[in-house]
C-alpha cells in the first residue's frame, strides 16, 4: 500500500491508502476525498480532478510534472493552472510515491 | 393548464444508461418517458467527449461517444420513448402505491408509476471559475453561454478559454465588438485547426487581441463590468471590458435529486444489487449516479443495472401479471415492435 496525502483548501489533510497501479484520482474517489470530483471517471475528459503536486515531490519523483498533450488540453478547463498542476486521473501510483502530497484546488468546476 | 403527461416509467437522464433503460423496460412491456436537462440525448458521451473513442463496449472494439448515443437511440426507437429535453428535475412526490410525480424547474410535472434515476454525473452545466465577485456580474455582464449575440454589439468583450466555443464566439463577435480580447493560458489551442488559423489571422490583422493569461478577478460596479483581471507568469494585468464570456467546459453536480429523500453516500445514491432500487420503493438508480459495494463507473455496468431494474420495475407497473423473462431473439414484444 502507498500512502497519498491530499490537502484540501481548508488545509485539512486526508491520508488515504492506494494500491500501486491505480491512479491518484481513484485513490481519492475510493476514500471520498472532498474536491476530487472526477466527473468523467478517469477518461481525461473533464478536468475535475485537478491537483497541485507538492514542490518537494516534484523534485523527488522524476517526471511527475510531465503532462501529456491530452492532459494539457484538458487543463484548459481547470482554474488557476500552475507549473505543478496535474489531473490526478493521469498520475499512476508507484511504490516510490509513498507519502506523495498533493493540494486540492479551491474549486473544480 | 395542459394535461400532465404520465407514463409507466419516467427515466431521469438521457445518457447511455437512460437510453438503454428504454429498451430494457420496453422488453419488459413498460413504456417510458425520458427527461434530461440537456437539449439532446447522449449525456456526457455527447457533451463531454463526442469524438473520444470508447473501447470497452462489449462486441464493439471502438466507438465514439457520439456514435454510441446514436446507436442507443436507434435501439430504443422501436419502443417509441417520449423525450423531454431542457428539463431539470427538481422534486419527487408520491409513492409506489399511488404513483409518483416528478416536478421540473420549468413547471412541467410528469406522473409515473416508477422513476428511474439515470442522472450520471448529475446536471451538466458550464464550469465557473472560483471568483468571489462572480455572482454580482453573472448574467449581467459575465456570461457562460451566448443566447443573443446582438447584445454584445459595440461592446469591449473579453473571451476566456481555448476550446472551440471560445474561438467560435471570439471569431463571430469580433467584427461587431468595439474591441475583443481572447484570453487563454497558453499559445496552444485545442480547437478545430481552421478556427485557430482564422483567429490567428484576425489577431494578425488587428481584428482581435490575444493575451496569454488566466483569469484572476472582475472589476466593476452593480453588475457592470469595467475590467477583467488576469495574470501570466507572475505578472497581473487588467483588460478593460464591458462584457466577459467564459468557456471552461462543462461539469456535473447531483443537484436537487440529493433532496429526494433517497439514501445517499456522498453525492451518489445507494441501491441494492438485485434490482438497483433505492431506499424509496419504486425509485431506481442506475449508472454513474448509483453506488453499491464493488460499483464500477462503466457504461457496461449501467447496461446490466438497467436490465435488472426493468425486471423489478415491471412488477410494480403490472402487479397482477405473471412476468416471463424473454431473450431478445425470441421476444414477442420486441418482434412486434420491430415489425411496425
Amino acid at each position: 500500500m502507498v500512502k497519498i496525502i491530499f490537502i484540501d483548501p481548508q488545509e485539512v489533510r486526508h491520508e488515504v491508502e492506494a494500491e500501486e497501479g491505480m491512479t491518484v484520482m481513484e485513490a481519492a474517489v475510493q476514500h471520498m476525498v472532498p474536491g476530487i470530483d472526477a466527473d468523467c471517471g478517469g477518461a481525461c475528459a473533464c478536468a475535475t480532478c485537478h491537483v497541485y503536486v507538492a514542490p518537494e515531490w516534484a523534485e523527488k519523483i522524476a517526471g511527475i510534472l510531465e503532462r501529456s498533450e491530452t492532459e494539457e488540453d484538458m487543463l484548459d478547463f481547470a482554474f488557476d493552472v500552475r507549473e505543478n498542476s496535474r489531473l490526478s486521473c493521469q498520475i499512476k501510483v508507484e511504490a516510490a510515491m509513498d507519502g506523495l502530497t498533493v493540494r486540492v484546488p479551491e474549486q473544480q468546476g | 393548464m395542459a394535461a400532465r403527461p404520465d407514463s409507466e416509467a419516467l427515466i431521469v437522464g438521457a445518457g447511455p444508461v437512460g437510453l438503454f433503460s428504454v429498451f430494457e423496460l420496453g422488453m419488459a412491456g413498460v413504456a417510458a418517458r425520458v427527461a434530461d436537462i440537456l437539449p439532446r440525448a447522449g449525456g456526457q458521451c455527447v457533451e463531454l467527449y463526442p469524438d473520444k473513442p470508447i473501447y470497452d463496449i462489449p462486441a464493439i472494439p471502438e466507438i465514439s461517444g457520439g456514435a454510441l448515443a446514436e446507436r442507443l437511440l436507434a435501439q430504443a426507437a422501436p419502443f417509441d420513448p417520449q423525450f423531454h429535453f431542457n428539463e431539470a428535475a427538481q422534486t419527487l412526490s408520491g409513492d409506489v402505491e399511488n404513483g409518483f410525480v416528478v416536478g421540473f424547474a420549468s413547471g412541467l410535472e410528469v406522473a409515473a408509476k416508477v422513476v428511474v434515476v439515470a442522472a450520471g454525473g448529475g446536471l451538466i452545466a458550464p464550469k465557473k471559475p472560483p471568483l468571489k465577485e462572480l455572482p454580482a456580474f453573472e448574467d449581467k455582464s459575465v456570461f457562460f453561454a451566448v443566447r443573443d449575440p446582438e447584445l454584445f454589439n459595440g461592446q469591449r468583450i473579453v473571451v476566456v478559454g481555448g476550446g472551440d466555443s471560445a474561438l467560435d464566439w471570439a471569431i463571430e463577435l469580433a467584427p461587431q465588438a468595439a474591441s475583443l480580447t481572447l484570453l487563454h493560458r497558453r499559445e496552444e489551442f485545442r480547437a478545430a485547426a481552421a478556427s485557430v488559423a482564422k483567429m490567428r489571422a484576425m489577431v494578425e490583422a488587428g481584428a482581435m487581441d490575444f493575451r496569454l493569461g488566466q483569469i484572476r478577478g472582475l472589476k466593476g460596479e452593480n453588475g457592470r463590468l469595467d475590467a477583467v483581471v488576469a495574470a501570466h507568469g507572475g505578472e497581473t494585468f487588467e483588460i478593460a471590458a464591458d462584457a466577459c464570456l467564459m468557456f471552461f467546459g462543462l461539469a456535473g453536480r447531483i443537484g436537487p435529486i440529493a433532496d429526494w429523500g433517497l439514501k445517499m453516500k456522498g453525492p451518489l445514491i445507494e441501491v441494492d444489487t438485485a434490482a438497483f432500487e433505492t431506499s424509496r420503493p419504486g425509485v431506481f438508480a442506475i449508472g454513474d449516479v448509483c453506488t453499491y459495494p464493488g460499483k464500477l463507473k462503466l457504461i457496461l455496468s449501467g447496461f446490466h443495472e438497467a436490465a435488472l431494474m426493468a425486471r423489478k420495475a415491471v412488477r410494480y407497473v403490472r402487479p397482477g401479471e405473471h412476468h416471463r423473462f424473454e431473450h431478445s431473439t425470441s421476444s414477442a414484444i420486441l418482434h412486434e415492435k420491430l415489425r411496425r
